[in-house]
């Protein structure tokens, strides 16, 4: 028994051992990367590779929320992340990035002044932008009479069972408050109980509520209309012809992705070196190209097999778009709502 | 001397249990009793129990428990004939039946619903056959019943597994002394095979209930988000409002009342049936 025991503390010492050298060898070397799930063209890391000596380790999250769970409350540590805009905003409230100098990031350059110092980063400190798009309405043309341009598609009777909502609360109540008129950000308790009542009364009309299996189910027609992000919609109409994507004139969301560096990095130059390769117009249109999101950056889309999509790419000046700003607390009211409305489903 | 070795084998499931239960649980409470306070510290708190006591949530949670009683009920249904025959066949036969029914648990069960969606869906498979004889397509997805069927068909081996193994251990003289007494087969079968069974029926239901009513997996899929239940609101506790205080007051009332109808259930059996020892 005793030597069993001392066989298998040998044998853990040697593993750790073996872990930590592992680990250290070549700490300034790596750089951890932690994107959302198929958000970049894998042939690029490995020539940044190539080109730089670093070696990647790459992790990927679903949404905004579980890369705050993770940085929030476990050890991991990251050298580059994604978080969107509102995200961005809450993690600087609660000092969670570190501030990156601009002047390391020399393509900064390529990258169009228009998305620099929005709102969630006046001053250009924590964030470099990665990608952007908007919020919409994906829908088959041949299972829609006529052209649509209103939210209240998604409330109309004659698509019962064909329309697909996000399976997201800030994106689907975003909705509904955008269709009464209201702001995406409503704090107001009248605003949002509205808006609840709109989505409960929508309910019926739903197939379902998804995430990433919407793609798949508008590509096969399986729903006629679906609420869905830019990107996404450029992805499926590569495949479905039939498919569109509008921006409903009552407004909707405009969202930024963009690169961070948390607190708790490691090799803020490996991190730097990662977000400037990004930035790099080859290579941010081979990110763009590869995943249907739109690049922040012209010479990037010059560059582009698809740089001038009209889904990707509309003429901003003629939309009324608005950026989510955290909710801090409100979050658990659109949260109450999200539930109430789902629990009244299939009733 | 001979105790004490026997206790140091002990040893390991004493440290895992306490490490990977006891103290999550005890975790879990202790975010659940608490809140953050005015000042950024955790104060004590109830009220993450009476945030629970909504119309909302308490519609959520019977409809989870009701779901799962249907897929208990189903799965009971379905698992002890095949348990029975299983029990009562040769050997061979045995390892054939229970070979095909491990077989698609060597997937993974992610896999195995997402295969569902596909054979289920509007334009799936079942829908695509139905049109070659002109059935109109059949909306099988997204409702109670779907998720039903998801659930059933994910915990039903865990139903037969354990009836299974009672019923082998049943000794043959006992029917055979019952038939030279005159039983009929349904005496036979409800005197003496239904009564043996108990404690595997009891084990297979708790094995099939306790996921099904905490499942959020199923639900999302199987239900496209339209049939929420408790396991969903706590996922999204500690995933989307980050608010871990509610997730875990929720996971202690679902634990609760989950032991409670278990202790409950115990008791009706160990009513009945006293000598064997019910694992539970």
């Amino acid at each position: 028994m005793r030597k069993l025991m001392t066989l298998v503390l040998a044998l853990l010492m040697i593993a750790g051992a073996a872990m930590g050298l592992a680990g250290c060898k070549d700490e300034s070397k790596i750089v951890r990367v932690y994107n959302w799930g198929d958000y970049i063209d894998p042939d690029v890391t490995k020539d940044f590779e190539k080109e730089t000596g670093y070696t990647v380790r790459y992790e990927m999250y679903e949404t905004n929320e579980d890369l705050y769970t993770k940085l929030a409350n476990s050890n991991a540590s990251y050298d580059v992340i994604f978080p969107s805009d509102y995200m961005i905003e809450r993690m600087v409230a609660e000092d969670m990035l570190a501030k990156i100098d601009m002047s390391h990031i020399e393509n900064l350059k390529y990258i169009d002044k228009e998305f620099l110092s929005l709102g969630y980063d006046p001053n250009n400190e924590y964030s470099v932008p990665y990608m952007w798009g908007t919020l919409g309405i994906l829908y088959n043309t041949k299972m829609v009479d006529g052209e649509i341009d209103s939210w209240s598609a998604l409330w109309d009777e004659k698509y019962a069972g064909s329309i697909i909502m996000m399976y997201s609360q800030r994106d689907a109540i975003g909705a509904a408050l955008k269709s009464l008129g209201y702001s995406l950000n409503s704090m107001d308790d009248q605003e949002l109980q509205q808006a609840k009542d709109l989505l409960i009364e929508q309910s019926p009309l739903v197939l379902g509520y998804f995430m990433d299996e919407t793609k798949d189910k508008m590509i096969a027609g399986e729903a006629a209309l679906a609420l869905v992000y830019a990107g996404d919609a450029v992805y499926c109409i590569d495949y479905n012809e039939d498919l569109t994507y509008i921006i409903p004139k009552e407004g909707s969301n405009i969202f930024y992705d963009a690169m961070c560096v948390p607190k708790n990095c490691k090799n803020m130059e490996g991190a730097e070196a990662f977000i400037n390769f990004m930035c790099r117009p080859d290579i941010a249109a081979r990110n763009a190209d590869y995943i249907g999101y739109s690049s922040p950056s012209t010479a990037a889309r010059e560059q582009m097999e698809d740089g001038n999509n009209p889904y990707a790419y509309p003429d901003l000046s003629k939309y009324k778009l608005e950026i989510f700003s955290t909710m801090g607390e409100k979050n658990k009211l659109y949260d109450v709502i999200w539930t109430e409305v789902l629990a009244k489903v299939g009733e | 001397m001979k105790k004490q070795k026997s206790a140091l084998l002990a040893l390991p499931m004493a440290i895992w249990l306490l490490v990977f239960v006891l103290i999550p649980i005890g975790v879990i409470v202790y975010y659940g009793v608490t809140v953050t306070g005015p000042d950024g510290n955790l104060v004590f708190s109830l009220s993450n129990f009476a945030r629970f006591a909504d119309e909302t949530y308490l519609k959520v949670f019977l409809r989870s428990i009701k779901i799962a009683l249907y897929a208990t009920v189903i799965c009971l249904v379905l698992g002890y004939p095949v348990a029975y025959i299983c029990a009562r066949g040769t050997e061979r036969f045995r390892t054939i039946v229970m070979l095909l029914l491990m077989l698609p648990m060597w997937m993974n069960f992610l896999l195995r619903t997402y295969a569902w969606l596909s054979i289920l869906e509007n334009s799936g498979l079942v829908n695509r056959i139905l049109g070659q004889f002109g059935i109109e397509r059949i909306q099988f997805l997204y409702s109670e019943g779907s998720v039903i069927f998801g659930t059933v068909y994910n915990f039903l081996p865990f139903m037969i597994l354990p009836i299974q193994n009672v019923l082998l251990k049943m000794d043959d003289s006992l029917l055979e002394a019952a038939y030279d007494l005159g039983a009929t087969p349904v005496q036979r079968f409800l005197r003496i095979v239904v009564p043996f069974s108990v404690p595997g029926v009891i084990s297979g239901i708790t094995m099939t209930f306790v996921p099904s009513v905490t499942t959020f997996v199923v639900s999302q899929l199987m239900g496209g988000g339209k049939v929420p239940l408790v396991g969903d609101i706590i996922e999204r506790q500690f995933r989307v409002v980050s608010d871990w205080h509610f997730g875990s007051a929720v996971s202690v009332i679902v634990m609760i009342v989950i032991i409670s109808m278990m202790v409950l259930m115990n008791k009706v059996d160990k009513s009945d049936v006293d000598e064997r020892g019910v694992i539970l």
